[in-house]
């Protein structure tokens, strides 16, 4: 049973199209990516499919909803958590909490065994104003803010972004947990390697779907030869294997390059290469290829047109 | 119905919180009535008055001496008739004359009504306010200590302004800034709190809640009905008791005149928010179409009846205009009911009309 | 000459010290990572570099002037780039160089020069007159690289420059980088991404105020035992996530 299916939607402001002809489907109960950088149309395809704007074309069901027709029971169906961290600065956790569990014609002690795991740790707080709490607690304000109707479908629009990499470890741990209850979630983030932590991902970029799958499907879509590089001077490493005949691209990946072959050729014969242009200290490894270089090769491949 | 009262109950923070909003709130009503309640006992030492005693006789002299030794007033000259009132005046010197009438001690013996009258320049008419009240008072007193002697007399002390005969200002600030606080509480803040609401983001929340969108506007508006509501009265009161204005008519009519303007200026708040997603933009769109045409335009400064003919044309518009019109006329002139009802009505269709407009302008989606 | 020295370097708001006594020194031409999870005093620290926060103590000197009396000096000898604010969006590309070359004095032949030279290094030239808010993230971001390194500064400060951009031009982004530290610039970032942590010479990591570490990222992984930047972060920057 699909808890969202999304079939061929388009939405244009003006002269830019956000988003066009996506299509693809979430199952109930699962965790679901939508991987792609700024601009890719994922806050748009957030906004169509929690009912805040119309789509110009396609349609969408959410919980067996249309987004469009049944948009005010859909309402109640869903959480929602925007990118921008959108809750009432000058009010306290406990304030925040509880506008929210009234709004949706609730309370805190109903849902308080949803929220319990992330409401703990913001729990001491309660009585700070929003406005003064990192930006980790915020993120499980909102989140907490989010599930406190016991919403069958989350949504939540890039929750990492801007976040340190300690506390995005622990949002992802929250998610995983929901997951086990059975919620169905679709999360949107511009960080690649959080690719590898959703059931099956989506990966976007201007305004299109390049590829849905299972993170280590999707991988299986990069065919080249792919070997991990370095040497001393990284950035004429860089240069030098760009002018080589036998590379198709080469870009940093933390403290390696990740070198695509147009060809197959072995580790020796790269490092004669390099060896000839005078590179010292140099290490290369056989590597298997990950989202990042699949998005990469994917939207090479496909020169999506920078929107402008 | 539980839901409705969270989000009031929120927007009650919200004022409560913010420093500035309580300030605006409660500071400015106090500030500009006090500011025009200190222009008004200024200056008042001392005043030049002209007396035209066409009776002479023992009372008119002591009520005379009376005004003197107050401290209030002095003699700049004593007058032999009539006709040396207007010429007196228009030398520019003397603020006022008190007239005693030939038969003034004949009828205040003989059990009538005496008149005194006092005419006042009320080019500055604060100033004028105050010294005929002052000698009205004075005279009053003089009645009341000689009264032990001799049987029940009467004086009425009959004041008449010259220059500004419905003092044009004086009566009609208070109206005037009740009306700029209302617009500016109500209008406003309304307009600027939505806007808040769409910038922080936190409407696209409140979107995707149960709640509607009448229950988010009303939510919105009824927290600064109610703040306005109280500021109106604060302003009534001070101006009543402290700055001594009238109150001749119906306080009941006087009030719920207030919450129909209150209710408009909301409506309009409510319309300027639905044009527009930014704090500033509201804030400064309240300013251009309401607050500088209410200051300019609505006779709150500048009496409309000297507007160059376009302007007057332009102020019929401005609500303001027909709000302080019946503050007036119901403080200051006491009439009732059918005086005012044109200006009601007017007032009452515009509200419809923003209403109307805002309801157009509702979304329950953005963009 | 060192780019940047520091010797306990502290920062207090009222009770609160966001910044603990930071002692470190960036070499010349060094790219230098500034980790830290949010909250950590990052922002603080780089904001007394800059020459806007005064600091409560300690001392420090960027590009050989002091962060207490030569501010404005620091200010001609420093770019300064972050994610939310650097070019006017309703200014064209062009007009923004030219306006950021006028601000900083340069003469008028040098601003058309480097206005070409920005323009063709980026491949910018059909576009040059159009609005700068009709560029995609990842090349206004290059684009407020060049426009920072124009008055060609010794030190740069970059403040999670790459957030939200893709990785193709993420890793260009980087690529001007490098290029920037090969010609002697000081490059002085924070990042998110803990790959790009390794793509910096030396990586400092903030938690609570302090630099609890500070070496190569080869250095940190032995000295932690993780084979990646990453697990260094998540060991050193645990004990903030819950404050």
């Amino acid at each position: 049973m699909n808890a969202i299916i999304v079939d061929n939607i388009s939405k244009a402001y003006g002269n830019i199209q956000a988003v066009s002809n996506v299509s693809f489907e979430v199952r109930e109960g699962e965790l679901f990516g939508l991987i792609g950088p700024d601009g890719a149309g994922k806050t748009t395809l957030f906004k169509m499919l929690v009912t805040l704007l119309f789509p110009d074309q396609g349609r969408a069901v959410v919980n067996r909803k249309d987004i469009v027709k049944d948009f005010l029971q859909l309402r109640t169906q869903v959480g929602y958590m925007p990118g921008k961290f959108s809750l009432y600065q000058d009010l306290t956790i406990e304030e925040n909490l509880d506008f929210f569990a009234t709004v949706f014609g609730t309370s805190i002690q109903e849902n308080y065994d949803l929220i319990k795991d992330i409401y703990v740790q913001i729990e001491p707080f309660k009585t700070r104003r929003a406005g003064k709490l990192s930006g980790g607690m915020k993120q499980k304000l909102a989140l907490c803010c989010a599930l406190i109707h016991k919403p069958e479908v989350l949504f939540l629009d890039e929750p990492t972004t801007g976040v340190d990499a300690v506390s995005r470890k622990e949002f992802w741990d929250m998610l995983k947990s929901l997951k086990q209850r059975g919620l169905t979630i679709l999360v949107s983030t511009p960080y690649m390697d959080e690719a590898g932590l959703c059931d099956r991902i989506a990966l976007m970029q201007g305004g299109k779907i390049l590829a849905v799958d299972t993170p280590q499907d999707i991988t299986k879509l990069f065919q080249r030869p792919l070997f991990a590089v370095k040497a001393a001077e990284t950035f004429r490493l860089i240069q030098d294997l760009r002018n080589a005949s036998f590379t198709h691209s080469c870009y940093a990946f933390g403290e390696y390059l990740h070198l695509a072959l147009e060809h197959e050729i072995t580790s020796s014969d790269i490092e004669t290469y390099l060896a000839s242009h005078n590179h010292r200290q140099i290490d290369i490894k056989r590597v298997d290829p990950g989202i990042e270089d699949c998005f990469m090769d994917l939207i090479s491949q496909t020169s999506v047109p920078a929107q402008s | 119905m539980k839901r409705f009262l969270a989000f009031v109950k929120k927007e009650f923070f919200h004022i409560l919180r913010d420093r500035r909003t309580l300030l605006i709130l409660f500071g400015l009503p106090f500030v500009q009535v006090l500011l025009f309640g200190f222009a008004l006992s200024n200056e008042i030492k001392n005043a030049n008055i002209a007396i035209l005693d066409n009776d002479k006789s023992l009372h008119t002299q002591q009520i005379t001496a009376r005004l003197l030794s107050s401290g209030y007033f002095q003699v700049y000259q004593n007058l032999s008739s009539y006709k040396e009132i207007d010429q007196t005046f228009r030398k520019g010197v003397i603020k006022m004359v008190v007239v005693f009438p030939t038969q003034f001690s004949y009828d205040y013996e003989h059990g009538r009504t005496a008149q005194i009258q006092i005419i006042a320049d009320a080019s500055e008419q604060n100033t004028a306010i105050s010294l005929t009240n002052y000698a009205s008072a004075i005279i009053q007193s003089y009645t009341t200590s000689v009264a032990g002697s001799i049987a029940p007399m009467y004086i009425d002390v009959n004041t008449r302004m010259v220059f500004n005969p419905e003092l044009k200002g004086a009566f009609v600030f208070v109206p005037g800034v009740m009306t700029l606080v209302l617009l500016l509480v109500s209008a406003m803040m309304t307009s600027v709190t939505i806007a808040r609401e769409k910038e922080m983001g936190t409407m696209e929340v409140l979107f995707v809640s149960p709640l509607s969108q009448w229950q988010i506007i009303l939510g919105k508006v009824i927290p600064y009905l109610a703040l306005s509501f109280v500021n109106g009265c604060v302003i009534l009161i001070l101006g009543v008791f402290l700055l001594e204005l009238p109150m001749n008519g119906n306080l009941l009519l006087l009030l719920l005149e207030t919450l129909l303007f209150i209710f408009l200026a909301l409506s309009i708040g409510v319309f300027i928010s639905s044009l527009t997603d930014s704090q500033l933009v509201a804030m400064f769109a309240s300013m251009v179409i309401m607050l500088l045409p209410t200051i300019f335009l609505s006779g709150f400064i500048f009496p409309i009846e000297s507007m160059p003919k376009g302007l007057q044309v332009i102020s019929n518009v401005i609500p303001a205009k027909y709000f302080i019109r019946i503050v007036k006329n119901i403080m200051i002139k006491g009439i009732g009911m059918k005086a005012v009802a044109l200006d009601t009505l007017v007032l009452a269709a515009m509200a419809l009309f923003f209403i109307g407009l805002s309801i157009r302008n509702l979304k329950t989606h953005l963009a | 000459m060192k780019a940047v020295i520091t010797n306990k370097l502290t920062k207090k708001f009222g009770d609160f010290i966001a910044t603990n006594a930071i002692t470190f020194e960036v070499e010349e031409g060094e790219i230098f990572g500034f980790l830290g999870a949010n909250g950590a005093g990052k922002t603080t620290a780089m904001r007394m570099l800059c020459g806007l926060l005064t600091p409560s103590s300690g001392e420090a000197q960027v590009a050989g002037f002091d962060v207490y009396t030569q501010t404005e000096k620091i200010k001609q000898n420093i770019g300064y780039m972050s994610q939310k604010f650097s070019l006017y969006e309703d200014l064209t590309i062009r007009e923004n160089i030219k306006f950021y070359g006028g601000i900083y004095g340069l003469r008028l032949a040098d601003i058309n020069d480097k206005t070409a030279g920005i323009l063709e290094k980026l491949q910018l030239q059909n576009v040059a007159d159009a609005l700068t808010a009709s560029l995609p993230l990842g090349w206004k971001q290059k684009l407020a690289f060049s426009v920072a390194m124009l008055h060609q500064p010794k030190v740069v400060f970059l403040d999670e420059p790459t957030g939200g951009v893709d990785p193709i031009t993420r890793r260009q982004f980087w690529e001007m980088i490098y290029e920037a530290a090969s010609r002697g610039t000081t490059i002085f970032v924070t990042t998110h991404y803990m790959d790009e942590a390794e793509y910096c010479n030396r990586v400092s990591i903030m938690v609570d105020g302090k630099i609890q570490a500070l070496d190569t990222p080869k250095g940190l992984k032995e000295t932690y035992r993780v084979d990646s930047m990453d697990g260094v972060f998540q060991i050193l920057a645990r004990g903030t996530s819950t404050k």
